[in-house]
């Protein structure tokens, strides 16, 4: 177990209740995210354009830009959310074009910057819908908030938590989930010091085991103390 | 990754946990649709024959707008970000679509069977055909559920997508509404109701596979 500066535990692999799995497939490739001249367009607006990258097993990328500058389109281009509109994009082995991207969604993690819980269901609630959709044990969901500290608030609405214990709670799924790819949109968005230990912890953890993290935020010096290198992103292109 | 059954019933219970907090059926859609039921006799009178002759068609026709607004609004009040979840936990999108339309299911027939008794008590609606009524609402609600899942689908996928709804689903519950009034016609003046019903069955199977076959493509685009 690692244990951040102020005790929460964030990894319990040992002995937990939460069905731990070696994260990388034997048929996952090294290279975990490959695009190559990839362009995504909403009409006749260019979102992004011929960008290029690629990530490996291990690393923690950082990509910064200001705002509209495509970085939330780009996480989700990357969490197959988003479809390429020209260009090759591989993600975890498997093509964007193709339908077997349906496939590695469930390797996937993504916390986007507008925390994605039902409002009129508690935390625990919702962290049992992704476990039950996911075929985990739904113990594990409230292990998972008892990392994160919201054990005490597990069963509280969502809508009746604050902004950053909501994103604590998104967290918590992707500590459930355990994925090979995990991206964060604005990682340190509405958290307090604790919480960001808790974050970085998780990259570190997700790099460590042979996953991939991307963080984007309109803040280079944030995302460069969590990431191994870092990329920007600007009018939609990555230099 | 889970059954089908099991990812149906995953999306079921989550709606219909979202309903039990929110009420929206019980609280707001079942009064509205209960007062719809309480105007006509006070805009025409209390003309008794007259009430009890039109009293089964003004309860399907309530039943169908109302319904079909219970459906739709249960399975397109999700965010993006909600959306983005649910499509990254690998879940099929088709047993999306059923458990979306089971949930809806539930609270149709809860919805009829409670507007049932309403029109019984306003309207003095002779019990003749009462014996099919529970079919009729079994097939009518199957039905409005897959068709609001349906539209609700639609309208996801993008802006303006709204002003379809009216489009798509009007002609879609005609062959319910008919279906539901003549079944229970037939039935009270002593003829088969086998062909309306079986109306009704045929178009919840088009609706069922309409949906299920048109869940991803919905789920990419919405």
């Amino acid at each position: 177990m690692i244990r951040t500066h102020v005790g929460i535990p964030v990894f319990r692999d040992e002995g937990s209740r939460t069905p731990v799995r070696t994260l990388l497939a034997v048929d996952t490739p090294q290279t975990l995210i490959d695009l190559d001249a990839v362009s995504v367009r909403a009409g006749s607006v260019h979102i992004l354009r011929d960008v290029a990258l690629e990530v490996n097993a291990g690393e923690a990328v950082g990509v910064f830009g200001a705002n509209g500058a495509g970085k939330t389109t780009l996480l989700r281009l990357l969490a197959t959310l988003v479809p390429p509109s020209a260009g090759t994009a591989t993600i975890l082995g498997a093509r964007l074009d193709r339908e077997e991207r349906y496939d590695v969604r469930p390797r996937i993690g993504y916390v986007g910057h507008v925390p994605g819980l039902y409002p009129e269901m508690t935390l625990a609630e919702n962290l049992a819908f992704t476990a039950d959709a996911r075929g985990i044990n739904r113990e594990a969901s409230r292990d998972a908030l008892e990392r994160v500290g919201l054990g005490g608030a597990a069963d509280r609405l969502a809508d009746r938590c604050s902004h950053g214990m909501q994103r604590r709670a998104e967290f918590a799924r992707v500590l459930m989930t355990q994925p090979d790819l995990l991206l964060l949109d604005e990682p340190h968005s509405a958290l307090d010091a604790d919480a960001v230990d808790l974050v970085e912890a998780l990259v570190a953890r997700t790099s460590s085991n042979g996953g991939a993290a991307i963080l984007v935020s309109h803040d280079r010096g944030r995302v460069a103390s969590m990431a191994t290198r870092t990329v920007e992103i600007a009018r939609g292109t990555i230099s | 990754m889970i059954g089908f059954g099991a990812q149906v019933a995953a999306i079921a219970r989550r709606d219909l946990r979202r309903e039990r907090r929110t009420g929206e059926v019980v609280w707001v859609t079942l009064p509205f649709g209960a007062i719809a039921l309480l105007l006509v006799p006070l805009a025409i009178g209390t003309d008794a024959p007259m009430l009890q002759r039109i009293g089964p068609g003004l309860f399907w026709v309530v039943v169908m707008l109302f319904g079909v607004l219970i459906s739709v609004r249960q399975t397109n009040a999700e965010t993006t970000a909600q959306r983005d979840q649910v499509a990254l936990t690998g879940l099929d999108p088709a047993a999306i679509y059923v458990g979306r339309a089971a949930a809806s299911f539930v609270l149709l027939v809860v919805f009829q069977a409670a507007l049932g008794v309403v029109t019984l008590v306003l309207y003095d609606v002779p019990v003749e055909g009462l014996v099919l009524l529970p079919v009729t609402f079994l097939v009518v609600g199957a039905g409005l559920a897959l068709l609001g899942t349906l539209a609700a689908g639609i309208v996801s996928t993008g802006t303006n997508a709204t002003a379809l709804v009216p489009l798509l689903v009007a002609p879609l519950s005609i062959p319910l509404l008919i279906g539901a009034t003549q079944a229970l016609e037939a039935l009270r003046l002593g003829r088969s109701s086998l062909t309306w019903v079986l109306m009704m069955i045929v178009t919840v199977l088009v609706l069922a596979i309409a949906g299920v076959l048109s869940a991803r493509p919905l789920q990419e685009t919405g």
